[in-house]
């Protein structure tokens, strides 16, 4: 195998034009394998993790672009590294505007702004959001590994600023009909809602869309927000907020379980609030004595139900029975398996949708085991290896750490789907798509082929794998929902438009 | 100080975007006016003296 790299000093480029780069590359013939990133310290080590090392590699620089190829001839590394600006110039944006590099600057060309978007590398993302704060503007904060301690720091400076700073880690938000950072093209209505699980946001937001209402504003706090260091700082400034907006009628909260003293002083908040509010906090068992304007859902699906009948007045019920011919696609793949094929294998692109699941399949009595287990007994020894019934959040750091997110770029999902596919023990197959702004143009075209390899797998081995799949989603998002969910349909995955549906679907197949 | 968040909410949003650019394109697909900041590791990447420069700044 020949492999080759080049190093650019001094151009820095982000991490998802990187990937459109890489993926240029790799449709070249007789490309094995390329990198093309940033020279962190953490992108040197994928690089030797491929087996590219050099004392020049060791050198570069945060800001260095480093572009590695793996082919099986030589000539082939030659030709893409000596063709290199064509690679990168079919990905640059035309502008004639002269775009400023840093805040500071690009303030000085708006300086009407009042809410900044960071979304640069978390070691760097601190500095960035602090300025902003200090400008007085309100933050999306993206960039996720931003220690804790920041985190309070930068949250307690924006309360004493009296502004809101979504994030870190903050996946989501509609601000006035206005979707950043992932979100989905959901109509204007009377349900606000807050939420640390950024799926868990998009999930619920449209599916209010589906049941014919709309969401006024949907604040993304960041996954920590509800831990007992941060004790709810942005949640507590979003309800404040939501409460006084007089377009909002219902509040909604979407979390995973939250700490033991943030819940006490939110449950005290929530008995004070003149609004009715609706909580989900996903996987958390405790009693929650929040007053009389509050109540509880168990899972998005119900957080949706409670919301939309307290707007409109009628009873509303997302949960709608599995199709007839769903259940007959489901027994038909359970005559057919192999005795071996016992277990559901989920992978997730979105983490709450991992999360729900887990807490769908307990619900009904059977034990996961997940890189990010609701019961600390099931985590995975090696979430690479899966034990009974599995379900890997894909969106987990160890997935991530110098590589796009799988909302964005299915490639690692893809090799997943192929290996619990060859896994004789596999008998269904649990997955999420996601769509809506930013995220892949095409998030079922660029898994359909491996589903469709796993399932030829399973039928040639004298088996069958089903294949459950859940569409978080408006009929508004570019992808185009219906046409997604119909690609699936048509080479024979079961689809839900809730996640929540397609978890008991595939739990009730293993029961 | 809750004036500044009703005000986020109730007028149009102007963005600073500071890093992915797919951002910013999406945010303009919506008609909210926005600056890209093509922003680059400060000081060459070098965090310790980015830090200083940060106090000195």
């Amino acid at each position: 195998m020949a492999r080759g790299f080049v190093i650019r000093k001094n151009q820095y480029f982000d991490s998802v034009f990187l990937m459109g780069v890489s993926k240029r590359i790799a449709g070249v013939k007789g490309v094995r394998q390329n990198a093309v990133l940033m020279g962190s310290e953490a992108n040197k080590k994928l690089l030797a993790d491929i087996g590219v090392e050099d004392a020049r590699i060791d050198a570069a620089q945060p800001n260095d672009l480093i572009v590695a190829v793996i082919a099986d001839r030589q000539e082939t590394v030659d030709e893409v590294l000596a063709n290199l600006d064509a690679y990168l110039q079919a990905g640059v944006a035309s502008s004639t505007a002269a775009r400023p590099h840093s805040f500071e600057e690009g303030l000085a060309q708006k300086p009407q702004a009042n809410l900044a978007v960071i979304s640069v590398p978390g070691e760097y993302a601190a500095q960035e959001a602090r300025k902003a704060l200090r400008a007085g503007l309100h933050v999306f904060l993206f960039s996720d590994n931003v220690t804790i301690d920041d985190e309070l720091a930068l949250k307690r400076l924006a309360a004493e600023k009296g502004l809101l700073l979504m994030g870190p880690d903050c996946g989501t938000s509609l601000i006035g009909g206005v979707g950043i950072g992932f979100a989905n093209a959901v109509r204007r209505g009377p349900v606000g809602a807050i939420g640390a699980a950024g799926t868990g946001l998009q999930e619920f937001t449209s599916q209010v869309h589906h049941a014919g209402s709309g969401i006024s504003h949907a604040v993304g706090t960041g996954s920590h927000d509800l831990s007992d260091h941060i004790g709810g700082l942005t949640t507590l400034m979003a309800l404040d907020a939501l409460e006084a907006d007089p377009q909002t009628k219902v509040i909604a909260l979407i979390s995973k379980p939250p700490g033991a003293q943030t819940l006490a002083r939110l449950a005290e908040r929530l008995r004070r609030c003149t609004k009715p509010v609706v909580g989900c906090f996903l996987g958390a068992e405790q009693e929650i004595d929040a007053g009389p304007n509050f109540r509880r859902a168990r899972l998005i699906d119900e957080a949706v139900e409670l919301a939309v009948t307290q707007v409109t007045g009628r009873p509303h019920s997302a949960a709608a029975a599995f199709a007839p011919e769903q259940m007959a696609a489901g027994e038909r793949d359970a005559a057919a398996r192999d005795p071996r094929q016992r277990y559901v294998r989920g992978l997730f692109a979105g983490g709450t949708f991992c999360y729900q699941a887990q807490q769908v399949f307990r619900d009904a009595g059977l034990e996961v085991h997940s890189n990010t287990p609701l019961d600390p007994r099931f985590r995975l020894a090696d979430p690479d290896h899966s034990v009974g019934h599995t379900f890997v959040d894909m969106g987990d750091d160890r997935y991530t750490v110098g590589r796009p997110h799988p909302m964005i770029d299915g490639t690692v999902r893809r090799q997943r789907i192929l290996a619990e596919g060859r896994d004789p023990e596999t008998a269904v197959l649990l997955l999420d798509f996601v769509l809506g702004y930013n995220a892949s143009p095409d998030p079922v075209g660029e898994l359909l082929g491996a589903i469709v390899e796993a399932k030829q797998w399973a039928q040639e081995h004298e088996g069958a794998l089903t294949v459950v799949a859940s569409v978080c989603g408006t009929d508004g998002d570019p992808q185009g929902l219906d046409r997604q969910m119909r690609a699936l349909e048509e080479n024979g995955v079961i689809v839900f438009r809730s996640s929540a549906q397609a978890a008991r679907f595939a739990s009730a197949l293993v029961e | 100080m809750q004036a500044r968040v009703d005000e986020l909410l109730h007028k149009p949003l102007v963005v600073v975007n500071v890093g992915l650019a797919q951002f910013a394109q999406s945010l303009e697909q919506q008609q909210v006016e926005v600056v890209q900041v093509d922003w680059v590791p400060p000081a060459g990447g070098d965090k310790a003296m980015a830090e200083l420069l940060d106090q000195l700044l």
